[in-house]
């Protein structure tokens, strides 16, 4: 389906001294390209600011303190 | 070092004011019975073992996953969570309709059926196995499954029925005891054998490096030969008791079916284990493969494909005990000759434990070998 897989990207600028910063940076890395590198810094800044759900209470910590120990992992 | 409040984990437990509510009714909902892999696959999403999933996954995911080893948003994902159902199981289910999951007589999810759709299981075969042979376990699992793939998010409603509970702990809770243990690296180890001392070698070559060790023993359906799930908890609780430091070491069990994808498994296995909190993962010599369908390293090179994985591989090379060194050695620390080297092979570890009288115990643990010798029939016979 070369439509929907065209449509998987798109381009975002950014100035050339920091992509050539970056070509440097993943010199000897897996990463194959300035792009695979900017999508996962990104993707981790993002899924930084996103919460799943509830936040977690330091209530639901102690519970899951009370199960650690309950169970034997934590005296 | 992942969040270790979980904020990134996925968490698809319904909350207790609305599970009670949804339990009174859940007879009044479509009903879809599970067997015991599909409840394992149920209970890791909602958990957030399997995180970012947060249901089984729809067709373009699918396809995305088989096809390129990514979501269709690019993250590293290699291994298909689906849910199967024949023909006539799918055709009564309507796209939008809630449906609820069955673990026997217990409700167990609901899901939100958003998608049922028509695959190829050659195709699955392919990109996942990388072979369509149908002697390949995998393979031949994949070409039994239903016809639909049924796809949707899931809202757990109590966690199943499982003899091994009390060894079994939540990405949440495996993050939360790492760090009471004051660990800020960890290294995970999966595992579907009784440890040797090769074994041995490799988690205490890696604990070296960090923190903590992190056994994660797979419990799940496995194939005949295979050592059965309560020997290979006992054998390592043997282990651990002997051998290892507390403060160092801990293990919780995985339920889950082995796949036996080698390279794609490998990847598989390491993102679940970064969801466990752990910084490092260990990946030896044909990692998740089965017969010669992989070559011996391919589950080491294939995590070149993937710098974004968020979890650091450490690769082992072969192991095997040098007569001549007096230890267990490797292709990168032992000069000496072939002659001199004894393989640990699954074969060779059944030979030593179904045999009587003491196993070398520059092999085994004499500890381990009378934790599995307890057991009148060790391994999983034939179905």
């Amino acid at each position: 389906m070369p439509d929907a897989d065209a449509k998987k990207f798109t381009t975002v600028s950014i100035p050339t001294p920091l992509f050539h910063k970056i070509e440097e940076r993943i010199k000897g890395t897996g990463f194959t390209s300035v792009s695979s590198y900017v999508t996962y810094v990104l993707r981790e800044v993002v899924a930084e600011g996103e919460t799943q759900g509830e936040p977690f209470t330091k209530e639901d910590e102690q519970r899951v303190k009370e199960r650690l120990r309950a169970l034997g992992y934590l005296d | 070092m992942p969040d270790l409040n979980g904020a990134d984990l996925i968490n698809r437990v319904l909350p207790e004011e609305q599970r009670q509510e949804v339990l009174s009714r859940a007879l009044l909902y479509p009903r879809l019975k599970l067997d015991d892999e599909k409840v394992n696959e149920v209970y890791n999403v909602c958990q957030g073992v399997y995180s970012p999933l947060e249901g089984f996954q729809g067709s373009t995911d699918f396809r995305s996953v088989v096809h390129s080893g990514r979501l269709s948003n690019g993250q590293p994902w290699t291994i298909p969570i689906v849910l199967d159902a024949s023909a006539a199981e799918a055709s009564p289910l309507k796209e939008g309709q809630t449906l609820c999951l069955w673990q026997g007589d217990l409700p167990l999810a609901l899901m939100h059926l958003d998608e049922k759709y028509a695959y190829d299981k050659a195709g699955l075969a392919s990109g996942v196995f990388g072979t369509t042979d149908p002697k390949h376990p995998g393979v031949a699992r994949a070409l039994a499954m239903g016809d639909v793939l049924l796809a949707g998010k899931l809202d757990l409603l109590q966690d199943p029925d499982d003899p091994y509970s009390r060894h079994k702990l939540t990405p949440v809770q495996t993050r939360q005891l790492f760090r009471q243990k004051g660990w800020r690296t960890v290294v995970g180890f999966q595992t579907r054998n009784v440890p040797h001392l090769g074994h041995e070698y490799v988690q205490k070559t890696a604990l070296s490096f960090v923190d903590g060790l992190f056994i994660n023993p797979v419990i799940g359906k496995k194939k005949a030969g295979d050592f059965r799930d309560e020997v290979i908890l006992d054998s390592y609780v043997a282990l651990m008791e002997h051998y290892y430091l507390p403060e160092r070491v801990t293990m919780s069990v995985l339920r889950q079916e082995m796949r036996y994808a080698g390279p794609r498994e490998a990847i598989f296995h390491a993102i679940v284990r970064k969801n466990f909190g752990c910084t490092h993962f260990i990946v030896g010599r044909d990692h998740a493969g089965v017969g010669n369908y992989y070559t011996p390293y391919a589950a080491q090179e294939i995590f070149q494909d993937y710098p974004d994985l968020g979890i650091t591989p450490l690769f082992f090379t072969a192991f095997f005990y040098c007569r001549k060194c007096g230890s267990v050695a490797n292709e990168k620390t032992c000069p000496h000759d072939g002659s001199l080297r004894i393989d640990f092979s699954g074969t060779w570890l059944r030979k030593v434990l179904m045999e009587k009288g003491e196993p070398p115990a520059e092999l085994l643990r004499p500890e381990v070998a009378d934790a599995v010798r307890k057991w009148e029939h060790p391994l999983v016979e034939e179905a």
